[in-house]
């Protein structure tokens, strides 16, 4: 068995080292971990909370050797996991999957809800090198919008803030600037769209890749049970988001479009409507 | 991959080459079967499916181990009556054999997944009397020879479809169960399931798995696998199908040599992927030309005559 696998995925405990409030459902723990530390924009760990459950989290930032996740309190485990504090115990493994691929020229960034996270962590990597990088973050309402703040003080440019119900920035789903953009007049052409979010919306964009031909990457979410690639718990198509993913190219989207924003596995690897 | 020197023969099920996928690899939808044929499997087993669905265990589902993988997944599975339709349509796009893998909790359970399995269009059927993590089935199951004998009976009253027993190495003696299934007309045996194990965090001092003890696979059960197999073609005629940390076409070709007439490959998807069995029916091709062997049916149990 590879070393490299044995070490990636086995089993680290380490302490909550920062725990942060970023709105009312979500928050951002930081915590000491080599090999998560080493993660790209895309990639994701698996986060062991005792007693509880284990849950695939993507990298949201690194900084020397500690690792950021931001976690949307959703259901029991992360519910336990709100109510942890530094200094409490967690166990990691990863980084897991693929990551984006870094372009440069005219980047656009779309994220919705907990989708942000790791288009941030990707934006920071590419804001010095992009000639234009628009950021567009979507939530369903105020209380939920994230990162409005850290993504201000990237890059001269503002994000494009909207809200489902108009609570702020605009009232539209995040992928209708990106529409209006694209019908734009003399618009340039968008070298790269890295999309992240609700499903609904991942499908939007990349029918709008379709019709205006621009390369895409987005990143997926299953439910995940090995995040190495044997179970099959994360099936799209004939890919595994754990490994094969998470991050998809235009080109595997559409390979996988009868199932994208339709329906995916439940636990019992039965189907269930996205 | 074309070629005769590969082929080989579970009973009357021909297989073209001996890689065959292990059940609870993959193994839910029709797509993730047909990339597995497309990648040169000879043949393919489902997760194993019981008569209602079950959820699985909640996660940690998987630890990793020095060479290998502790897993209590808990036999995730949406159920026959669901997963009928999966069967019909993986029929549909591949062409190598379809072994569904089946549990239950009682012997009409067992005859009645495998009822609507081989129905629904099932090559062969794989019973899991060996899962060790799972209560009231599974290895509780294959450990009682009694049990063992009347689940194998009832199952060849609803079908004429090959049965395949998947054996526990988690037993005394795997000898005598091989003989306890031979005897009640298993027509193949697979050897062998997962090797019960556990992992503790020394941090926190829990068990990590949720269901605390799960089976172990990969390259550090090897040996234990390929003893068994080489124990078994002994004393059983029944055809063997080995299984246990196969990652190589060295590996499978030792496994052949011990008695085994093809061979099931899991955890070495990992770090392979899928292409593992292209890989691994390469390197056993190349293995009989150089060794001037005939074919690989020709090599079975080897080791034995010396």
């Amino acid at each position: 068995m590879l070393d490299k696998l044995i070490s990636i995925n086995s089993l680290r405990t380490t302490q909550i080292e920062s725990v942060k409030t970023e709105n009312q459902k979500t928050k951002t723990y930081s915590f000491t971990d080599k090999q998560c530390s080493k993660a790209q924009p895309g990639q994701f760990l698996m986060l062991w909370i005792p007693n509880k459950d284990e849950i695939p989290l993507s990298v949201m930032n690194t900084l020397g050797n500690r690792v950021f996740v931001t976690v949307k309190n959703v259901g029991d485990a992360t519910h336990k996991l709100h109510q942890m504090k530094k200094g409490d115990i967690v166990g990691v493994r990863g980084p897991f999957g693929n990551h984006f691929t870094p372009k440069k020229g005219n980047i656009l960034l779309i994220g919705g809800g907990t989708g942000t996270a790791p288009l941030l962590f990707l934006a920071k990597k590419l804001a010095k090198r992009a000639k234009h990088l628009d950021f567009i973050i979507g939530a369903k309402t105020r209380d939920e919008l994230l990162f409005v703040d850290q993504s201000n003080s990237l890059y001269m440019k503002q994000p494009i803030i909207t809200t489902e119900d108009g609570t702020y920035g605009l009232k539209c789903l995040a992928t209708q600037p990106l529409e209006q953009l694209l019908a734009k007049k003399g618009a340039y052409k968008l070298d790269m769209v890295y999309a992240c979010g609700p499903e609904p919306m991942i499908r939007q964009v990349l029918n709008l890749a379709e019709v205006h031909r621009f390369p895409l990457e987005a990143s997926l979410e299953r439910l995940m049970r090995c995040g190495i690639g044997i179970c099959g718990s994360c099936m799209i198509g004939k890919y595994r988001v754990c490994s094969d993913g998470p991050v998809f190219d235009g080109k595997r989207l559409r390979e996988v479009k009868d199932e994208l924003g339709i329906f995916k596995l439940g636990f019992n690897g039965n189907r269930v409507s996205v | 991959m074309k070629n005769d020197e590969l082929k080989t023969w579970l009973g009357s099920l021909e297989l073209k080459n001996p890689t065959v996928l292990a059940s609870g690899i993959l193994g839910y939808t029709p797509k993730s079967l047909q990339r597995v044929a497309e990648s040169g499997a000879g043949g393919i087993v489902t997760k194993s499916i019981g008569l209602k669905a079950r959820m699985g265990y909640p996660n940690p589902t998987v630890v990793q181990a020095n060479c290998g993988i502790i897993n209590a997944m808990g036999l995730p599975n949406p159920g026959i009556l669901e997963f009928e339709k999966e069967i019909r349509h993986t029929k549909k796009v591949i062409t190598i054999p379809l072994i569904v893998s089946v549990y239950g909790y009682t012997v009409e359970e067992y005859a009645k997944v495998v009822k609507v399995a081989t129905e629904a269009g099932a090559d062969a059927v794989e019973l899991n009397v060996s899962c060790p993590h799972v209560k009231d089935t599974g290895s509780e199951i294959g450990q009682n020879p009694e049990l063992l004998t009347q689940v194998i009976r009832r199952v060849k009253e609803v079908t004429a479809k090959p049965i395949i027993v998947k054996l526990s190495p988690n037993v005394t003696d795997i000898v005598k169960i091989a003989q306890v299934a031979a005897k009640a007309g298993a027509d193949v045996l697979t050897a062998v399931n997962t090797v019960r194990a556990m992992a503790i965090d020394a941090e926190t001092t829990l068990p990590i798995l949720s269901n605390i003890r799960g089976g172990l696979s990969g390259p550090a059960i090897k040996p234990i696998a390929l003893r068994c197999v080489y124990d078994i073609y002994e004393k059983v005629k029944t055809p063997i199908i080995g299984c246990g940390g196969i990652t190589t076409w060295r590996d499978a070709i030792e496994f052949i040599l011990a008695g085994a007439s093809a061979i099931q490959i899991g955890t070495a998807i990992v770090q392979e992927d899928p292409t593992v069995f292209r890989a691994v029916n390469r390197g056993a091709i190349n293995y009989i030309r150089k060794k001037k062997y005939g074919s690989i049916k020709e090599i079975v149990g080897q080791a034995h005559l010396h």
